[in-house]
């Protein structure tokens, strides 16, 4: 029963969510993509796009999206995945909500302890390794093209990739501006 | 107007307006909820942001659920989170409905494959300052590195990698002296 499902994937999602929407991404690339397909690799990436370029948390826009689109897919009309959608954000919600609401106090008085402290301080170290993973598991051919097959399409992904690296990294180049000039190129060179 | 629909209708704002998170939302959310409406003075404002930050779950929505909750108990606390989350499900359930019209349009295609490898490499980008903010170094380098190798080499859940840091952290401050 997909909605079932869409409740189940994105509750887990939502409690195992530490540091932020990239630190998300790892989390919903596997459970939606790899074990449940309900999205494919570009319209994964396609709804990061989305996502850096519109408001709220991305980790709402995903839950949004991909519940949506997998009720559609499941041969469902429009109105009820327009439920599947807002079933789904919410399911990211009420467990760290019912979570927060529960140890507020406990934390704030304990947030200087040690084992506090070192639990967090190797999470964020982990963290950067699972957003490491989420942009390694991004780089496919789905996404750059086929080195054999379509050359042109790859040659130019990785000079995109690259212009958008430095251009994020050294220049400051705000993300919006650079989605938009990446997405001018591919309309103008493919 | 009652101190809910302030709320919700605050929320909403900060909801609507702080695109790709982060610490945009925060200055927003301080100017709106501390300076503006005076719902908090600054050292609960603080207290609020070490609550979201040692907690699961989205940021911003954490932010305004423990700041609802702080302003009118449970009930405030669920208003935060749903006028929080609600503009952003709005505007993303439009654009799905948008695509699922449009997505085999070739002019969209093309625009995309554009712009998927500039998500790869602003998703890897952010990596080396978080790297430096999470203060790897030489005694603890591996723990960024088997993660990324379980997760993208063998396919590992990123949930056992998230608990194995979280309990393993937690010991070790435990028996460390």
């Amino acid at each position: 029963m997909i909605f079932l499902q869409l409740f189940y994937v994105f509750s887990k999602i939502g409690i195992f969510n530490f540091g932020g929407g990239y630190a998300m991404l790892s989390l919903i690339q596997d459970e939606v993509v790899n074990k449940h397909h309900w999205m494919t690799v570009n319209e994964f990436t396609d709804i990061v796009a989305i996502s850096q370029s519109t408001p709220g948390p991305i980790g709402i826009n995903c839950a949004t999206y991909t519940g949506y689109t997998a009720v559609i897919h499941a041969g469902f009309p429009t109105w009820a995945a327009v439920l599947g959608a807002v079933l789904a954000s919410l399911s990211v919600i009420w467990l760290p909500f019912l979570l927060m609401v529960s140890i507020s106090k406990f934390l704030l008085k304990h947030s200087k302890s040690k084992e506090i402290n070192n639990m967090f301080a190797s999470l964020r170290l982990a963290i950067v390794g699972l957003i490491a993973a989420a942009a390694i598991m991004l780089m496919s051919k789905e996404n750059f093209g086929d080195v054999k097959e379509s050359p042109f399409v790859f040659f130019v992904s990785i000079t995109i990739f690259i212009l958008s690296f430095v251009g994020t990294r050294l220049y400051k180049i705000h993300p919006i501006l650079m989605i938009l000039l990446c997405g001018l190129a591919g309309l103008l060179i493919y | 107007m009652g101190l809910y629909t302030e709320m919700f209708l605050t929320f909403a704002k900060i909801g609507s307006f702080t695109i790709g998170g982060g610490y945009a939302m925060i200055q927003m959310m301080e100017k709106e909820v501390v300076e503006k409406k005076k719902w908090l003075d600054h050292e609960e404002f603080m207290d609020t942001l070490v609550v979201a930050q040692s907690t699961p779950g989205l940021f911003a929505i954490d932010m305004a659920s423990h700041i609802g909750l702080k302003l009118k108990g449970f009930k405030g606390g669920i208003v935060g989170a749903l006028a929080t989350a609600l503009p952003s499900i709005v505007a993303i359930l439009l654009i799905a409905m948008f695509f699922q019209t449009f997505k085999d349009n070739v002019y969209i295609e093309k625009i995309f494959m554009g712009v998927r490898p500039c998500v790869v490499a602003l998703i890897l980008a952010p990596c080396f300052n978080m790297a430096r903010k999470a203060k790897v170094n030489k005694k603890n380098w591996w723990i960024p590195l088997a993660s990324v190798l379980l997760i993208a080499a063998w396919g590992v859940s990123p949930i056992w990698c998230i608990l194995a840091a979280g309990i393993g952290g937690f010991i070790y401050g435990k028996i460390k002296i």
